[in-house]
């Protein structure tokens, strides 16, 4: 208690270990290959907390769990890889437009489909934004390093409770399983945010009235509080509502609290942007290589800089264009064939010429494929 | 300064709980960086089995192993697959008992019976990792002795610290029993 502790953590474990520090009492899920370490250390941890753990019968119904448990009051998740993650859209969406709270950790491996197992990947980046159909608020964060994953797991409850809004971290299989030194945060220096409760009784309550922060006061089942959850279009007290009105105004409420509180889970890094005339747009495991090539290419005389995503969705726009102005090319290094490239140039809008650096055959990129792709925007050999 | 090491053997000898026991001692005893990470077959049990860890004194960019510092074979498999993958004037420690056929010539090669010190000696072919590490210590200055003993207590399931312990400073002294059949000035 009151240090700081350093401890080698591989990144599923970082998982559990700061959900269970955010608050997070219960996890259902179905193992899959390489999220498993996450299941099966909160079988063990989420029990001597005072938490519940459930293996379900596949990923569709551990989705509906998670929901089930967070409507209770009770912080929830549940962990997946690309095939359990295209399952889980279906009650992600019901998530989404109930806006109940909960974390969903995809730790990507190559697809599509059974794909490669064992192998990391960035192809479901894309997915994270538009897996579940209609428009929908989400939010998605691609850690770079075990530390960081510890970070924003933290973070990733804090957001979800604070916007009632489903959350997916996105691994990959690299920092899934790789183990790092991961500096423990003092107890007292961690900042929790809890959902709003209701503030007023049971006979008074409107579980989706808007008080002005476009963000309604959850009422936890069980206490009282009677409500009626609908995946249907609903009004202000949650039953259905078809009215060409009332459907205007929830979307455009549930969209526009992601717009109004962009302070809570904006998330981005930048290094040696200054004067920078390439910039590398880097998210996930691919930012390591990258910070190596980085390094290197100053070394040797090249104005490289690092604009780095932690939260990808909602992508940090008004970033992105400030830093566009000032460079001549952009690159994307991807473990995909170019998924985040194409918001980059939708942002970007020809400001910039932008580029990729992409892998996909299921290893990552070591330091000297990143160097080489910054080497041609200099012309080459110099 | 940044050392690369990988244990490469056979699926249950625990090559990844020994790359675990490494970078384990780096990062929480003698406060340096490391990662460890692993490839996965689709066995758990006989496959090949291989354990990546990086030691550095600045934060790891690249967490594979792209050029051994040190490599341990302890299969056949593991020597023939990856001793190319070795810088100029790394180590390559051999298995001998597992490892019949290697380099004799190979200034690089450090050869001794692992496996066949852990069984005969200590009654526990368990332990040859751990008698590995004892050997790495000693050939290597990447991380301290203390720190690995440390390590070793911490992550070995529980009550085999003993055991394990032993067979660490088995390793340790072993190192005055290898060969080094490369190096021209012999002992």
């Amino acid at each position: 208690m009151g240090e700081t502790t350093r401890r080698l953590m591989q990144g599923n474990e970082a998982i559990v270990e700061a959900a269970l520090v955010a608050g997070c009492r219960f996890f259902a899920g179905y193992p899959i290959t390489p999220s498993t370490e996450i299941a099966e250390l909160l079988a063990a941890r989420l029990p001597q907390a005072g938490g519940r753990f459930i293996q379900m019968e596949d990923e569709i119904a551990s989705m509906g769990a998670a929901i089930g448990a967070s409507l209770t009051g009770t912080k929830s998740m549940t962990a997946t890889s690309g095939p359990g993650f295209s399952l889980k859209q279906e009650n992600l969406g019901f998530a989404s437009l109930t806006e109940v709270p909960v974390v969903v950790v995809n730790v990507q491996r190559m697809g599509p489909s059974t794909g490669m197992p064992t192998a990391p990947s960035q192809g479901d980046i894309m997915q994270a934004r538009w897996g579940t159909h209609g428009d929908h608020p989400v939010v998605a964060m691609a850690p770079a390093s075990v530390g960081e994953t510890y970070e924003a797991t933290i973070k990733a409850f804090n957001i979800s409770e604070a916007l009632r809004v489903p959350v997916v971290i996105l691994l990959d299989e690299v920092i899934g399983h790789m183990r790092e030194g991961v500096e423990i945060p003092r107890a007292e220096d961690i900042q929790l945010l809890e959902r709003k409760g209701p503030s007023t009784g049971p006979a008074d309550h409107l579980p989706y009235a808007d008080d002005g922060t476009g963000v309604p006061e959850m009422a936890p089942f069980g206490t009282g509080y009677r409500y009626h959850v609908t995946g249907l279009f609903h009004d202000e007290t949650g039953f259905p509502d078809m009215s060409n009105a009332t459907a205007d105004t929830l979307m455009r409420r549930i969209m526009g609290k992601m717009e109004r509180h962009r302070d809570v889970y904006e998330w981005t890094e930048t290094t040696d942007t200054e004067d920078a005339e390439v910039l590398l747009v880097t998210y996930g495991s691919p930012a390591q290589a990258a910070r190596s090539a980085i390094r290197r290419a100053r070394r040797e005389g090249m104005k490289v800089g690092e604009f780095r995503v932690v939260t990808v969705w909602p992508f940090p726009e008004e970033r992105l264009r400030q830093l566009a102005g000032g460079v001549r090319e952009i690159i994307v290094p991807e473990m995909n064939l170019g998924q985040l490239r194409l918001e980059v140039e939708r942002v970007v809008a020809g400001r910039a010429r932008v580029s990729g650096i992409n892998r996909t055959d299921g290893d990552i990129f070591k330091p000297d494929e990143i160097y080489a792709g910054i080497r041609e925007v200099y012309g080459g050999e110099r | 300064m940044q050392t690369q090491l990988r244990l490469a053997g056979t699926g249950g000898q625990g090559q990844i709980l020994a790359g675990i026991i490494l970078a384990d001692a780096a990062v929480t005893y003698d406060v340096k960086y490391a990662t460890q990470s692993q490839s996965y077959g689709p066995e758990s049990r006989g496959g090949a089995s291989r354990a990546d860890v990086v030691i550095s004194d600045e934060p790891v960019d690249y967490p594979k192993v792209i050029e051994a510092d040190l490599l341990l074979c302890m299969s056949q498999e593991a020597y023939d697959k990856y001793a190319k993958d070795t810088t100029e004037d790394g180590i390559i420690l051999v298995d001998s008992t597992l490892v019949p056929s290697y380099c004799n010539e190979d200034p690089r090669v450090v050869a001794c019976p692992i496996t066949g010190v852990a069984r005969d000696e200590l009654g526990r072919i368990i332990v040859a990792n751990v008698v590995a590490l004892g050997l790495i210590v000693e050939l290597t200055d990447i991380v301290s002795t203390e720190a690995v003993r440390k390590a070793v207590a911490a992550r070995v399931p529980p009550g085999t610290q003993e055991a394990n312990l032993r067979a660490f400073e088995r390793g340790r002294s072993l190192i005055n029993e290898c060969l080094t059949p490369g190096k021209t000035s012999g002992e």
